[in-house]
């Protein structure tokens, strides 16, 4: 019933050691970061309200709406937890669900928590809280289609990041699960897309409170815009060269040293080697192309914030 | 709904479900770790640890085959291994041409393929073995011992309690969802794609005030009981000699399994 097969939760023995090392030590500081500036700002009151906020998630997760032909659409929740939240405490929140997922039902793994952690957790609060920063002061229906996009692009990268822990640790070909991941995930993502914008704009009814200007610039600083715009790009500059060209990632990771760290020798893509249906063409492309226009509308709204806010002056 | 229907913990009484917690974590940790860096193809090493899990499976009074059963979880993610299978190192074992692809399976992306399956395999029957031994709060103050952050101790202790509420309302959401979707047998019911996603839309937000409501009125609750900040538990999880001959035992155990991986 809450066991419907997430594909990005990653099992114990799919990454190696190095690769979950390295994920681990960046989720522990991310982590602390977040209990600290928690700590800080909130009292003690809103620890019983983010456990009840991961409850919440789980909760959520189980409501499903039947899409077409037996499958039905999920809910992940992450991007919705920063954007109500705020950042830090969305951070908690989801790290909260991910460990309590692989502990109690082992949807996940011990080991590759901290992965798990950063790919489902960190990567769509950053994406999800920056991308709607950006918008906090205009009108609602530009911050329900902000909100929308940025859970989709948070679903996108953390699918993304998922095919990469995997190929880095040799467990899956880059040629072949980056298109497929992407390619499950475009529609997965529109389902959080959708449930995200319909679930925020009943709360922005029943109380707007939560979501006014104030109480959002509150919860996370200009950073986060940056720090969301930033990685939001990285995820797609890297989309189209992992599933177009993948040589081209394999030889930069490479020359960076990445793939002597794996236990075994890593993959190398046979040149003659051609997945045509889905490595070149038709969905990097079109993904490419979706995503590529949204940061475009993102960048173009800042910039049209931040002219105006100087004509003001 | 009852509180077990989520909960993998048995109410069996056995050596390892007295152990203490901590030692439980610790293991389980270091028998993933283990696996983790066990070389592809180690199949003695492997069939050792898995002996291992046997051995820990008769002595929690559960079956030997308990975690075996429960083990399936992992077979979604297989899908994603799958790939390994053709790598281009190694000799290629046949060809198959599927019209758009032409897929080459090799000896060493077979070893890697069904390397990869294997740890996950045995990785995910500890962590069941775990749960299934430990009662959750104790696994959770295990882990506050352990030093995890205090504040991420107690939102996971808050998100064990309420999970089972919070299910209950999102489960009487749905079956309020079904019992206004009355229709004809054959016939379409409801409305468009976007407009079901906006009605499940809306149950998340109603799910989400509720939560956010009843928090409140927890921490009130809490407030008035005497809620200082930190969650007590009964159980004084002290570590006797027997927990701590049993960590020590197992840990050599994982020593001899990695032993045998790398000692061919």
């Amino acid at each position: 019933m809450l066991l419907a097969p997430a594909p990005l939760h990653i099992p114990d023995g799919f990454l190696n050691l190095v690769v979950s090392l390295i994920f681990w030590a960046a989720t522990v500081i991310m982590v602390g970061l977040a209990t600290s500036k928690t700590n800080q700002t909130l009292g003690e009151k809103q620890v019983p309200l983010m456990g009840i906020m991961a409850a919440f998630i789980f909760a959520a997760q189980m409501l499903n709406f039947p899409v077409a032909g037996g499958t039905s659409g999920h809910f992940l929740g992450g991007a919705l937890a920063a954007i109500v939240l705020g950042p830090w405490a969305g951070i908690l929140v989801m790290t909260a669900v991910v460990a309590v997922q692989a502990l109690l039902f082992q949807d996940g793994g011990l080991l590759v928590m901290g992965a798990n952690i950063f790919n489902m957790g960190i990567i769509t609060a950053v994406i999800g809280f920056g991308l709607y920063r950006t918008v906090i002061g205009r009108n609602k229906n530009i911050r329900l289609i902000v909100a929308g996009m940025s859970a989709w692009l948070a679903t996108m990268a953390a699918a993304l990041l998922t095919s990469l822990q995997l190929w880095l640790s040799s467990t899956s070909r880059l040629a072949l699960v980056v298109p497929a991941m992407l390619g499950v995930h475009a529609l997965i993502g529109i389902g959080e897309a959708l449930i995200t914008v319909a679930a925020l704009a009943f709360i922005q009814e029943t109380r707007p409170d939560l979501l006014d200007k104030e109480a959002t610039a509150s919860s996370g600083g200009r950073g986060w815009i940056v720090a969301g715009i930033l990685v939001s790009l990285l995820a797609v500059l890297i989309s189209p060269l992992a599933s177009g060209n993948p040589d081209g990632l394999e030889r930069v990771a490479d020359d960076l040293g990445f793939l002597e760290t794996g236990s075994s020798k890593p993959f190398e893509i046979l040149p003659d080697y051609t997945f045509p249906v889905l490595g070149d063409t038709a969905i990097s492309t079109i993904i490419a192309g979706v995503v590529g226009t949204f940061i475009l509308v993102g960048l173009l709204i800042l910039i049209g914030r931040n002219l105006r806010k100087n004509r003001k002056q | 709904m009852h509180i077990n229907a989520f909960d993998r913990f048995h109410f069996h009484d056995s050596f390892i479900h007295r152990l203490d917690p901590r030692i439980k974590v610790v293991v389980t940790v270091a028998f993933i770790l283990s696996n983790a860096i066990l070389p592809d193809g180690s199949w003695l090493a492997f069939a050792t640890a898995w002996l291992g899990l046997l051995v820990v499976n008769d002595l929690s009074n559960l079956g030997l085959g308990y975690s075996f059963k429960r083990s399936y979880i992992i077979l979604p993610f297989i899908l994603v291994a799958i790939t390994a299978i053709f790598s281009p190192l190694g000799n290629p074992l046949a060809e198959w041409d599927l019209g758009f692809v032409t897929l080459i399976p090799t000896d060493f992306g077979l070893v890697r393929f069904f390397s990869v399956l294997t740890r996950s395999w045995l990785s995910v029957q500890m962590a069941i073995l775990l749960v299934a031994t430990t009662q959750f709060p104790d696994l959770i103050h295990a882990f506050e011992h352990l030093r995890l952050p205090r504040v991420l101790t107690t939102i996971i202790a808050f998100l064990y309690r309420y999970l089972f509420v919070l299910t209950n309302e999102a489960l009487r959401l749905l079956r309020a969802r079904e019992a206004r979707s009355a229709g004809l047998p054959g016939q379409k019911r409801g409305g468009k794609l976007i407009w079901r996603t906006k009605v499940t839309g809306s149950m998340a937000g109603q799910l989400f005030l509720r939560s956010y409501e009843r928090s409140d009125r927890i921490y009130n609750a809490m407030l008035a009981r005497g809620y200082t900040g930190h969650l007590r538990t009964l159980n004084p999880h002290k570590m006797t000699r027997a927990d701590w001959l049993v960590l020590i035992l197992s840990l050599f155990v994982i020593l001899f399994i990695q032993f045998v991986g790398w000692v061919r």
